[in-house]
């Protein structure tokens, strides 16, 4: 029989952990979901744009009562649950239902704080917390003309902005000199005091409430200096408590609120508990991105896989308030340990505040632009040292260089915009997509659109969209997990590979508890290379696990045909090999050869039985697989250099040559190309490759991190060396920890920019202990790895399912 | 009417890989998933007739290697928010020897 699980609040954090579990564990439990609101579980975020008129309360639902009914969960809508036996393991409603559990999940929310001055009772007092809340509000807009919200905070303004809308006159009674001071510091608050009076929102700042008045219902409030207001509503907006008193009155450990572990687990193990009303690590939240972590975790544990840790959040915040733009994140007030960068702009009305400890960005308050807040909030995240980029920080990941996303801002973007140009995808598209299929997530977006599904490099700005779509709904993700498949993230991957020595896909899938029998094309592709990189010497190399050109080793083309491209070793041929090359061109009646852009040439258009031929002859004149198609080493493009150029200072020819001998055939997490040149006139184009050499006098000047391509980058200066032999080593150091270090299918470029020119630095440059680590790495791993593919299957029949029909059916 | 034909030894087509079987008309790729079970569909991706032979196949189905669709091996369709659809042929597996049925 089933183990039956019973969750208590039919709300957002409960409802996200049931869904959690059901993707991941359908048909574990018998589910029962007690609420004490009438209705199915909506999103409660969005009770504000209801109140002011920009959606409909069928607009946020999120699980409708047919939801329940198709997931085979049993609904106890409008049921308040009074009381739990931890003995009997039961669960009592008001109305008398009982339900036995063999775990029970409580996630029973907070309530609002009504200040317990004389009168909160009359009629016409309100929180802002609920349907019925939204209801008294937008009731009372039709009848009366004035209202009051105590409480300048986010849910106050949010209410008071609504009301309003409604044609109301709305005065913000608040105690403090500033709005939102939990989330603002004295400037932003004065800003967003004067946006909101030039909406015509009225506000009493340092008052306090000593007593509401009227009888029966309200009339007004009298304040503690004496001094009083005329209102016909008072919504109290002043905080919220963790709604424990269920759990307390059952004896569970509460303080706050009900404190849980790491795993959501109470103390009772059979209780887990998650969103407003636990406590965890003394911090208890308010915002739904902390729960949402809270109901992932809490999910993979009610589903016991045992794995995920909840460590606590960093929150964000952005006001709903149609026309102002307000973000804010951590810590903003900073100490004595801490340096601020402010930008202030008051006629724009711009306004940004960064906060910084140890090079790490730990809060930032935006005001009026806040285009960058994902960014900045992302950076808290990850903790990134900002070292690299503190003189562009204040500035945004715009003005961070080509190859930053950023740059247009959503809003002004027109909806014809090309936001994908790989499958033709539009702002428009991609904002109709999520509105009206309720799209939440970047996978959503690019399984329904396309849109970011092939080159991947407009991610960043699918992602803005997704966000400004949205609105505070949607959840940055923090470590990405790498694919459906997973909840793991690729560094939490690598991490068990090395630590806990995992050979194989397999192996890997099993210790991680993969959530699919043989994964997906990414994970399979990206562990394939993870188990490798890691363990080169006995990691099996799983050829299923690999895009068809890496399995056949020649690139697909747009008619199933494939090409075939012999290595010239830096760019160098000799007549033999033309011959060679023509040689097959003829008799295997190639129809295009094209002079590549990687300076050699491509055969086109090869039926797949033909290739080994093809190879077989092109081996015998001795050229081999030029890795043309590979998540691998490319080509090494040169210039003529000290040879023939008159301006040639190192023999560049001869070192491309070198660089190509030692690096070829390795594979990397994305395509690597490299060139030297003989000068800095560079002929070559060795700063926009992912490792480049400009010979100078005095020796040469090593550049990583460039690529042509969707989004040019320039390379970074590594270092200057002497000798080739020091080009060589820091070549095979820096691959080497790229090899190691990077995301699978993630190319330099985006690699220094995500872990930060230093740390590569501090590797390769500054740590001969490191470098030669490194360099040795790569030399052993290159012994196993420098086999010619391509004579493997010509000449020695490797493979040769790969290239025959299994059978041909006569007609 | 039914017209099976034996393609060859279940071990000849590598697991989670494929084969293809030519005919005067048109290439029926066969698969061999990771639990053994074998299914036949028209080489043809129903997005721009990419070979879905030279896919990466995982559970029972097959994402092709030109732009990245996911067929269902069992009913030929594509899956998620594509759709489309390409030719199923019934196989089966007796005694290590894999046939199929061209109908
Ligand atoms: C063959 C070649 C075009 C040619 O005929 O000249 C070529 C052909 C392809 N390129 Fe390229 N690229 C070729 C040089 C380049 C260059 C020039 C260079 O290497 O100096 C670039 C820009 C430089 C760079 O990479 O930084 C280039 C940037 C790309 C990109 C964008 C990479 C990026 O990081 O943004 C892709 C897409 C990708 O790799 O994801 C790509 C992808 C492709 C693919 C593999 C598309 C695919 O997945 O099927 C093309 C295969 C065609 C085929 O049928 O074989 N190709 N491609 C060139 C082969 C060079 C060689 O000898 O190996
Ligand atoms: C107007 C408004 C605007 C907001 N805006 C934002 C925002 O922009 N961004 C943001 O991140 N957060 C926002 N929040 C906060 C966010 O909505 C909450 O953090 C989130 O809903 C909390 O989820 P929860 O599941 O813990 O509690 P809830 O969603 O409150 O769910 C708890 C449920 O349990 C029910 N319940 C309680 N006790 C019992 C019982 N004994 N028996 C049965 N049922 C019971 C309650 O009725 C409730 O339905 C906003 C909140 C409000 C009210
Ligand atoms: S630029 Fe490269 S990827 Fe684009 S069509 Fe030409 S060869 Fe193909
Ligand atoms: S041809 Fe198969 S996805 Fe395009």
């Amino acid at each position: 029989m089933k183990e039956k699980l019973v969750m208590i609040g039919n709300g957002m954090a409960g409802m996200r952990t049931i869904e959690e579990l059901l993707k991941i564990a359908p048909d574990m439990y018998d589910i029962t979901v007690f609420g004490d609101e009438p209705y199915g579980n909506y999103n409660r975020i969005l009770l504000s744009p209801v109140l002011a008129g920009e959606k409909t309360i069928d607009d946020i639902m999120l699980n409708t009562l047919d939801w329940y009914e198709e997931n085979n969960i049993k609904l106890h809508a409008g049921k308040k649950v009074t009381e739990i036996n931890r003995i009997a393991r039961t669960v009592t409603a008001e109305d008398g239902t009982v339900e036995e559990y063999d775990r029970l999940l409580i996630a029973t929310g907070s309530t609002p704080f009504i200040i317990p001055v004389p009168g909160h009772d009359k009629e016409g007092v309100i929180s802002f917390r609920d349907i019925k809340d939204v209801d008294i509000m937008l009731d009372a807009a039709k009848k009366y003309k004035h209202a009051t919200v105590i409480g300048g905070g986010l849910l106050g303004l949010e209410a008071a902005n609504g009301m309003m809308q409604h044609g109301m006159k709305v005065t913000v009674v608040h105690l403090g000199d500033t709005l939102m001071e939990r989330q603002l510091d004295k400037v932003a608050g004065k800003m967003l005091k004067n946006s909101l009076e030039e909406k015509g929102m009225d506000f009493r700042m340092e008052a306090q409430t000593a007593e509401i008045t009227g009888n029966g219902r309200v009339t007004g409030i009298k304040f503690a200096d004496g001094s009083s207001l005329d209102t016909d509503l008072v919504v109290m907006a002043v905080g919220i408590r963790p709604n424990i008193e269920l759990a307390q009155k059952a004896g569970l450990h509460c303080e706050r609120g009900i404190v849980v572990n790491d795993t959501l687990q109470t103390y009772d193990p059979r209780i887990y508990s998650v969103g407003e009303c636990v406590q965890h690590r003394g911090n208890t939240y308010g915002l739904v991105a902390p729960l949402f972590e809270m109901a992932k975790v809490c999910a993979n544990h009610l589903a016991h896989m045992g794995i995920g840790l909840y460590e606590g959040s960093v929150t964000s915040t952005k006001l709903k308030v149609t026309g102002i733009d307000l973000f804010s994140a951590g810590d903003f007030t900073g100490n004595e340990d801490t340096e601020e960068m402010i930008m202030q702009d008051a006629t724009s009305g711009l306004y940004k505040k960064l906060v910084l400890q140890n090079n790490k960005l730990i809060g930032a308050v935006l005001y009026g632009d806040t285009k960058e807040g994902a960014w900045y909030f992302q950076l808290m995240r990850t903790g990134q040292d900002i070292s690299d980029l503190r003189d562009k920080l204040l500035f945004g990941e715009s003005h961070l260089g080509d190859s930053g996303h950023g740059g247009d801002h959503i809003g002004q973007m027109s909806d014809d915009t090309e936001i994908c140009g790989c499958n033709g995808v539009c702002k428009g598209d991609i904002v109709k997509a999520i509105t009206t299929e309720g799209l939440f997530t970047l996978d959503e977006v690019r399984a329904h659109t396309k849109a970011s599904a092939s080159c991947g490099s407009c991610t960043g700005l699918v992602e803005q969209i997704l966000e400004f779509t949205l609105g505070s709904d949607y959840e940055a993700p923090e470590a990405k997990p790498m694919c459906k498949c997973t909840d793991h993230s690729h560094e939490e991957v690598r991490e068990a590979i090395r630590e806990r020595k995992l050979t194989t896909i397999n192996d890997v899938r099993r210790a991680l508890n993969w959530k699919t029998e043989d994964g997906c094309p990414a994970c399979r592709m990206a562990l394939n290379y993870y188990v490798q990189s890691a363990w080169h010497n006995e990691a099996q190399d799983d050829p299923q696990s690999r895009f068809i050109n890496e399995r056949a080793h020649a690139n697909i083309q747009k008619d199933g045909r494939y090409s075939v491209i012999p290595r010239m070793w830096g760019g160098m041929t000799t007549p033999d090999e033309l011959r060679a090359i023509a040689n097959v061109a003829e008799k295997y009646e190639i129809k295009d050869v094209h002079l590549t852009g990687g300076q050699r040439i491509g055969l086109y258009g090869v039926e797949k039985e033909v290739l080994p031929k093809i190879w077989a002859d092109l081996n015998e004149a001795g050229m081999v697989s030029g890795h043309a198609y590979g998540k691998a080493m490319r080509t090494v493009k040169t210039c003529v250099g000290k040879q023939w150029c008159r301006f040639g200072t190192q023999d560049s020819t001869a070192l491309g040559i070198k660089l190509e001998e030692l690096t070829w055939a390795s594979w990397m997490p994305h395509k690597f190309k490299l060139a030297v040149s003989g000068c800095p006139r560079n002929c070559a184009e060795a700063t926009i490759k992912d490792f480049g050499v400009v010979c100078v006098d005095s020796g040469y000047e090593l550049h990583i991190g460039g690529n042509g391509g969707i989004k040019v980058r320039a390379t970074d200066l590594l270092c200057n060396v002497a000798t080739e032999e020091e080009v060589l080593e820091y070549c095979g150091a820096f691959i080497q920890f790229y090899r190691e270090d990077a995301h699978y299918l993630e190319r330099t470029a985006p690699w220094v920019e995500r872990i930060g020119f230093s740390r590569i630095e501090d590797t390769v440059v500054k740590n001969e202990e490191k470098r030669k680590h490194y360099y040795k790495r790569f030399l052993e791993a290159q012994k196993i790895a420098q086999v010619d593919p391509w004579k493997e299957r010509a000449v020695d029949g490797k493979a040769r399912h790969e290239f025959e029909t299994i059978k041909v059916v006569q007609a | 009417m039914s017209n099976w034909i034996e393609v060859g030894q279940l071990d000849d087509i590598p697991k989670q890989g494929s084969r293809v079987v030519k005919t005067s008309d048109y290439n029926i790729a066969v698969f061999r998933t990771v639990n053994d079970e074998v299914f036949a569909i028209k080489d043809e991706c129903p997005h721009k007739q990419g070979p879905l032979s030279q896919g990466i196949v995982h559970d029972r189905k097959v994402t092709c290697p030109l732009h990245n669709w996911t067929i269902s091996l069992e009913s030929g369709e594509a899956l998620g928010p594509d759709e489309g659809c390409t030719n199923v042929f019934v196989a089966k597996v007796e005694n290590g020897v894999v046939s199929i049925d061209l109908g």
